[in-house]
């Protein structure tokens, strides 16, 4: 067996610099490789989410995406450049344990569709439970319009998860914020124009939207 | 210091064997808790943090053995930690683009295996002092040790927590005691565990 | 036999013993547990005895079996930490929840430490937190007390939460003050929050034991009177609980409940008088009890005043528990015969 290299300071150094950058080829080498399947996973991850939520008998043709005041919307259109819904990303701070993100579909009607929590802190047994099947799916198939968006215990239709109503409240709070928001936007998300907003939309992105537009109406 | 020819097979058994159950490293030694006690939530979560730990015990252990010679004693430990902390980032990369599911519940956890006594531990004790073969062997005992304690963890857990084993629903929703899988419940199971441990220990002796 | 040691004079001989201490615990739980079977009838009464009997059993299984030492089942700690169990969780809990909250209490509460006298933590205290935090939901959903044969006015109108439960619910949202969530519950709503002088006979949702300060009160100064337990750890929790939440009242009355309200909402009193007085987990000396009793009293004002659950006792117990090695180490008793050196 070879015998311990003496610690001079030379030793040490090159010991440490070969090892050092030994180490960071391969990460390196090991980081080009994984790049892309991460990157692949991440967009899938969202693009997930979205689908999830408004998956209908109506095959969806594009996507688009808007942010308008801290909410973000991704418009699904067939197509025929006819608005299916939209899948808002929206946010209650009212939760038990801080934020409630939530992924929402809603469809062009106003319906709910369906309605995925992103993330949530609050207690397991209890607010946590805002996650499974029985308290979200109620949603489904629910107009605003008709059907009001608070829990019984605040005169709404909303049957609050046992023993949690905080959680429950922010939850509905978040569902009211984007339905809110998708039907104040509703007449511009329908007709596929560009929002004119204080807060500065990306430039690029009206142009491209009328020259497809008009490309959809030529077709026509 | 030299590795002898007739007693080979059976010490190398032995320091494969001893990582198991003698000399586990949760159930006896007591090292690396903290993912121990934060993953084993389910099943699956304190199985793939087993493996993922496994995979940089047994390269690390590997390279260390291989470079022992190379490396002065002074500098022998940040030595040792950029090896281990290089094979953490790898399965770090390596999980997020092809397990994703499962690095999504463990990626807090998975680079402090870097600083998981037990990775370390077996580095220094071990595989700067031994050939590389029984330290691929030790580092895979150790390893499968370190799973095998998280496994049983992760089932009892998600037993008596969520009423599933390994995803599977056995008990109804209703019948689940949530503390289980809560860090306290942790603790509790932890403790017990190493208290059944200790009396078969001291039974089969 | 080396297991005795003999400690400093005098030796006084006392007819105390363990036995006659749990006894006369037990009988001072007696009112409690009537008022509870008023209200709240057969469910009360059958977990009252599941939790006895699990306790019991489990105790005698552990030393029997597992432990394989002497048994002391029959000093009554066992009955007691079963019937304190008991009185801390909702008439409507299911059966099987309070095995399990059992087997905790007696098994790692008390077992795991060695046996009573070993144990620091109050087992029952362990065996709630254990079911709080492992059934949020039912140990937090109260049925309505339903009074046997209804006196006075209140009866009907009662529903299950909290009135501790309410307040912290209701000031999350914005503009609300004490003042309109008492008068939204009060009387003419779901009849939580009642005259004063009716709380204190327990018209309000609770776990069935802790809602009647008065028959706990009775008790508790049967247990002084015959020296049991005495004043000091109870009166320092209360005061301080008086003080604090007074402070708070009188700088914001709007946000903060009077302090009278606090003193008889939920397990204050028991927790006071019954459990934070267990002679293995607090300390020995009268200054070590003020102590004791003034940490309890903040935990308990910090938890229902600021925290995520709206009660706080049961943590505030068992986190002084943890400290009354310290507190004892502290607080020596004199050390009789022996003139202090003078420092010079």
């Amino acid at each position: 067996m070879a015998k311990k290299k003496e610690s001079t300071l030379i030793n040490m150094l090159v010991a440490l610099f070969v090892i050092t950058a030994v180490s960071g080829g391969v990460l390196g080498l090991v980081y080009s490789l994984t790049k892309d399947s991460i990157a692949k996973v991440e967009l899938d991850k969202t693009q997930r989410a979205i689908d999830s939520v408004l998956v209908t008998d109506k095959p969806i043709a594009k996507y688009e995406e808007r942010v308008i005041e801290n909410l973000t919307y991704n418009l699904a259109y067939d197509d025929q450049d006819q608005l299916i819904g939209a899948a808002i990303k929206t946010y209650s701070n009212a939760g038990f344990n801080g934020k409630v993100e939530l992924m929402v579909g809603i469809l062009a009607d106003g319906t709910i569709n369906k309605v995925s929590v992103l993330s949530q802190n609050e207690t397991p047994g209890l607010g946590a439970n805002m996650d499974k099947p029985k308290f979200k799916n109620q949603f489904k198939g629910k107009n605003p319009a008709s059907y009001k968006l608070f829990v019984k215990k605040d005169q709404g239709d909303v049957d609050a998860i046992t023993a949690a109503t905080i959680s429950s409240r922010a939850f509905t709070e978040a569902l009211r914020l984007a339905y809110d928001g998708f039907m104040a936007n509703k007449a511009e998300f329908m007709n596929n124009t560009p929002i004119e907003d204080e807060t500065p939309v990306e430039e690029e992105v009206p142009v491209e939207e009328n020259n497809e537009m008009e490309g959809g109406q030529d077709n026509e | 210091m030299k590795w002898k020819e007739d007693k080979t097979m059976s010490n190398n058994l032995k320091t494969f064997t001893k990582g198991l159950i003698k000399e586990n490293p949760i159930l006896v030694l007591l090292l690396g808790c903290c993912p121990t006690l934060a993953t084993t939530t389910s099943a699956i979560n304190g199985m793939s943090m087993g493996l993922a730990t496994t995979f940089v015990l047994v390269l690390s252990n590997v390279f260390i053995s291989l470079l022992k010679g190379f490396i002065p004693d002074k500098v022998r430990i940040p030595c040792f930690i950029v090896v281990i902390a290089s094979f953490v980032t790898v399965v770090q990369l390596l999980m997020q683009a092809f397990v994703p599911d499962i690095y999504a519940t463990l990626g807090l956890f998975i680079p402090l295996i870097v600083v998981n006594c037990i990775v370390l531990g077996r580095a220094e004790a071990f595989a700067s002092k031994n050939p590389v073969w029984p330290s691929l062997l030790d580092g895979l005992g150790m390893g499968l040790g370190f799973t095998l304690a998280l496994t049983l963890l992760g089932c009892i857990r998600e037993f008596l927590g969520c009423g599933s084993v390994f995803g599977l629903p056995i008990l109804p929703e209703t019948a689940n005691i949530l503390v289980f899988i809560l860090p306290p419940g942790a603790f509790i199971c932890l403790g017990f565990v190493i208290a059944i441990v200790n009396k078969l220990k001291k039974e089969s002796h | 036999m080396t297991n005795y040691t003999i400690s400093g004079s005098p030796h006084v001989h006392s007819t105390e013993n363990t036995k006659k201490i749990m006894t006369r615990v037990i009988i001072a739980l007696v009112p409690a547990l009537l008022v509870a079977i008023y209200y709240f009838g057969w469910d009360a009464l059958k977990l009252t005895i599941v939790s006895i009997a699990t306790c019991v059993l489990a105790e005698w299984l552990i030393q029997k079996f597992l432990i394989k030492g002497p048994l002391t089942i029959n000093d009554g700690s066992a009955v007691l930490t079963g019937l304190l169990l008991a009185f801390n969780v909702p008439a409507g809990l299911p059966v099987w929840m309070m095995i399990v909250g059992g087997i905790v209490a007696i098994g790692i509460g008390k077992m795991a430490f060695g046996g009573l006298g070993k144990n620091p933590f109050n087992p029952a205290l362990v065996g709630r937190v254990f079911m709080l935090v492992s059934f949020p939901s039912a140990m937090t959903t109260w049925p309505a007390p339903k009074p046997l044969f209804p006196i006075g006015h209140v009866a009907d109108a009662i529903t299950g939460p909290t009135p501790l439960g309410l307040l912290k619910e209701g000031l999350k949202a914005d503009g609300a003050t004490v003042e309109s969530i008492m008068k939204m519950h009060g009387e003419n709503g779901d009849g939580t929050f009642i005259p004063f002088l009716d709380q204190i006979f327990g018209y309000h949702g609770g776990s069935f034991g802790e809602i009647c300060a008065i028959a706990l009160l009775i008790g508790a100064i049967y247990l002084i009177c015959t020296k049991v337990i005495d004043i000091w750890t109870p009166l320092s929790i209360l005061l301080t609980v008086f003080v604090f939440t007074g402070i708070c009242w009188l700088v914001d009355p709007t946000r903060f409940i009077a302090p009278w309200y606090h003193l008889v909402y939920g397990g204050l009193i028991l927790g006071a008088f019954f459990m934070a007085t267990d002679m293995v987990t607090s300390p020995m000396t009268t200054r070590g009890k003020l102590l004791f009793g003034f940490g309890i009293g903040v935990i308990t004002v910090v938890i229902r005043l600021w925290g995520a659950y709206p009660e706080g006792v049961s943590f505030a117990i068992l986190i002084m528990n943890a400290f009354t090695p310290l507190i004892n180490k502290a607080f020596k008793p004199k050390v009789f015969g022996v003139v202090k050196p003078s420092k010079k």
